[in-house]
């Protein structure tokens, strides 16, 4: 019965959080534009979330004739499955996840390997050219962040003995792991925000040059599906840079532990909007270039020489 | 490296700065006097129409929106006998105020014109004659030139000389 309880928290909490992000991040990236953002329905503006939701769900749901209508239909959900999949193993305070896994980060970098097939099969089956190209760049963009990403982790998990997302943050007791690991932290942060194709990576979708890149031919609620599942991604790669290196939810226990995780987890999600609202978006090539040619050895040496440090301590 | 963590500080500080803003129909918007807005016609300072109907009105719209026409009452002074505007078609470029040689139309700080019914957007010349004198209060056409309507006698207008008898031959 709790295990109802606590998956039916997840993921309320979990899509809440995603849905209120579009009012949070517009409200946010007007504030550093010097604007208002929406600000009329609702006090703040509150109930704008729920305006859009009514409107996108009353939209006309179209596939296009020359789609390919299983794989279209199937690509968004791909998207929400993997990742509402990941949250599963996410712990949110001490007892309270759905599944306390001992391979949750395996696991997290398995299902966002996954993700990709909705990118790219979004784009391939919508049959249109502006679609395929910003799933190619997806794919090509996703595999080279992806490898390092992986990467990137393999420190903390060296330090913490574990892929144990509950023990990982168990061993930051003492100290959180941005200090001993703190390229770590950059490189996964990086790769973070390229996995969730968020600006200024968001090249898969670069409105200037491919209209919407792979959800082009989307519309409704399928493309809200996309939208909710970006927001999901932010939550979820800000979620785990919390649990990874800032110390989950540990803190000072004048408050729950819960609140700790969602209060560094939200400073992350509103450090994700401020590169929105500051950075433009890097060429192909300059992408790629610092994937391959700076991140990735990065990545390397990062864990070279933990793993010699490491071995020297003991 | 440097100017990308440079920009992103930036960008935040603007958290901190006024915002840009004006909320709209809490706040009014400060429009300068010459604002090109809604146009009105004016009357002269003896209460009289300043318009005489001479067309360069209509004649310079570009998008054709005013339509008149012209009548005279029993002293020969010119008036219109419709005066239409079509604000729906009105670009708010202010050429008609330009053209006017009497200073009777004019354009002023208001925009707030919206309407549900795209007929009500047609104002007539009780819509658009005001009581006041406008932004030249004091000129009064007829002071200055034109015909004898009973304002001032022939020549006797501000810049104007007395007729001269052409078939005299004293100087």
């Amino acid at each position: 019965m709790t295990y109802l309880l606590i998956i039916a928290g997840v993921l309320l909490i979990v899509l809440t959080i995603a849905a209120g992000l579009i009012w949070v991040e517009r409200r946010l990236l007007a504030l550093w534009q010097d604007r208002y953002g929406p600000n009329r329905v609702g006090p703040f503006g509150l109930l704008q979330v729920l305006a859009d939701m009514i409107k996108i769900f009353f939209k006309e749901d179209w596939v296009p004739p020359f789609a390919d209508k299983p794989v279209f239909v199937l690509a968004p959900g791909i998207l929400i499955a993997t990742i509402l999949l990941t949250f599963a193993v996410t712990p949110f305070a001490p007892g309270f996840n759905v599944f306390d896994s001992n391979i949750a980060i395996l696991f997290f970098l398995g299902n966002s390997s996954l993700g990709v097939y909705s990118v790219v099969l979004g784009g391939w089956a919508s049959n249109n050219k502006y679609s395929l190209l910003g799933a190619m760049r997806a794919s090509a963009q996703m595999l080279t962040y992806e490898v390092f990403m992986g990467l990137s982790l393999m420190g903390v998990v060296m330090m913490a003995d574990s892929f144990n997302l509950r023990e990982i943050v168990e061993a930051q007791r003492h100290v959180w792991f941005v200090f001993p690991q703190f390229i770590g932290f950059v490189i996964f942060l990086i790769a973070g925000i390229a996995e969730t194709h968020r600006l200024p990576f968001d090249i898969p979708e670069a409105e200037g040059e491919l209209v919407a890149g792979f959800h082009s031919e989307y519309s409704g609620m399928k493309f809200g599906m996309f939208f909710v599942g970006e927001y999901l991604g932010v939550t979820l790669i800000s979620a785990l840079i919390t649990l990874l290196f800032f110390g989950g939810w540990l803190g000072p226990s004048f408050l729950p532990p819960i609140f700790w995780f969602f209060l560094k987890t939200g400073i992350f999600i509103c450090f994700f909007i401020l590169l929105r609202a500051s950075l433009p978006r890097p060429r192909y090539d300059q992408l790629m270039g610092i994937g391959w040619k700076v991140l990735l050895p990065l990545a390397l040496l990062n864990i070279l020489v933990t793993g010699a440090i490491l071995i020297y301590i003991k | 490296m440097f100017s990308i963590l440079r920009s992103i500080w930036y960008t935040f500080l603007h958290a901190f700065h006024k915002r840009e803003t004006i909320l709209y129909p809490e706040k009014k918007p400060y429009l300068p006097p010459r604002y090109r807005g809604r146009i009105i016609l004016s009357r002269d300072p003896d209460g009289e129409e300043r318009c005489v109907a001479c067309y360069l009105c209509a004649a310079a719209c570009p998008v054709d929106c005013i339509s008149l026409q012209a009548t005279e009452d029993e002293l020969g002074r010119r008036y219109p006998e419709f005066f239409r505007i079509n604000f729906s078609r009105c670009i708010y470029c202010g050429f008609c105020e330009e053209a006017c040689p009497t200073y009777a139309i004019q354009l002023i700080p208001d925009f707030e014109m919206g309407e549900f019914n795209r007929q009500n957007m047609v104002y007539e010349k009780e819509h658009l004659l005001i009581n006041g004198q406008g932004k030249y209060p004091g000129y009064n056409f007829y002071r200055n030139a034109g015909v004898d309507v009973g304002v001032k006698g022939k020549g006797e207008g501000a810049n104007e000389e007395l007729p001269v008898d052409v078939r005299s031959i004293m100087p």
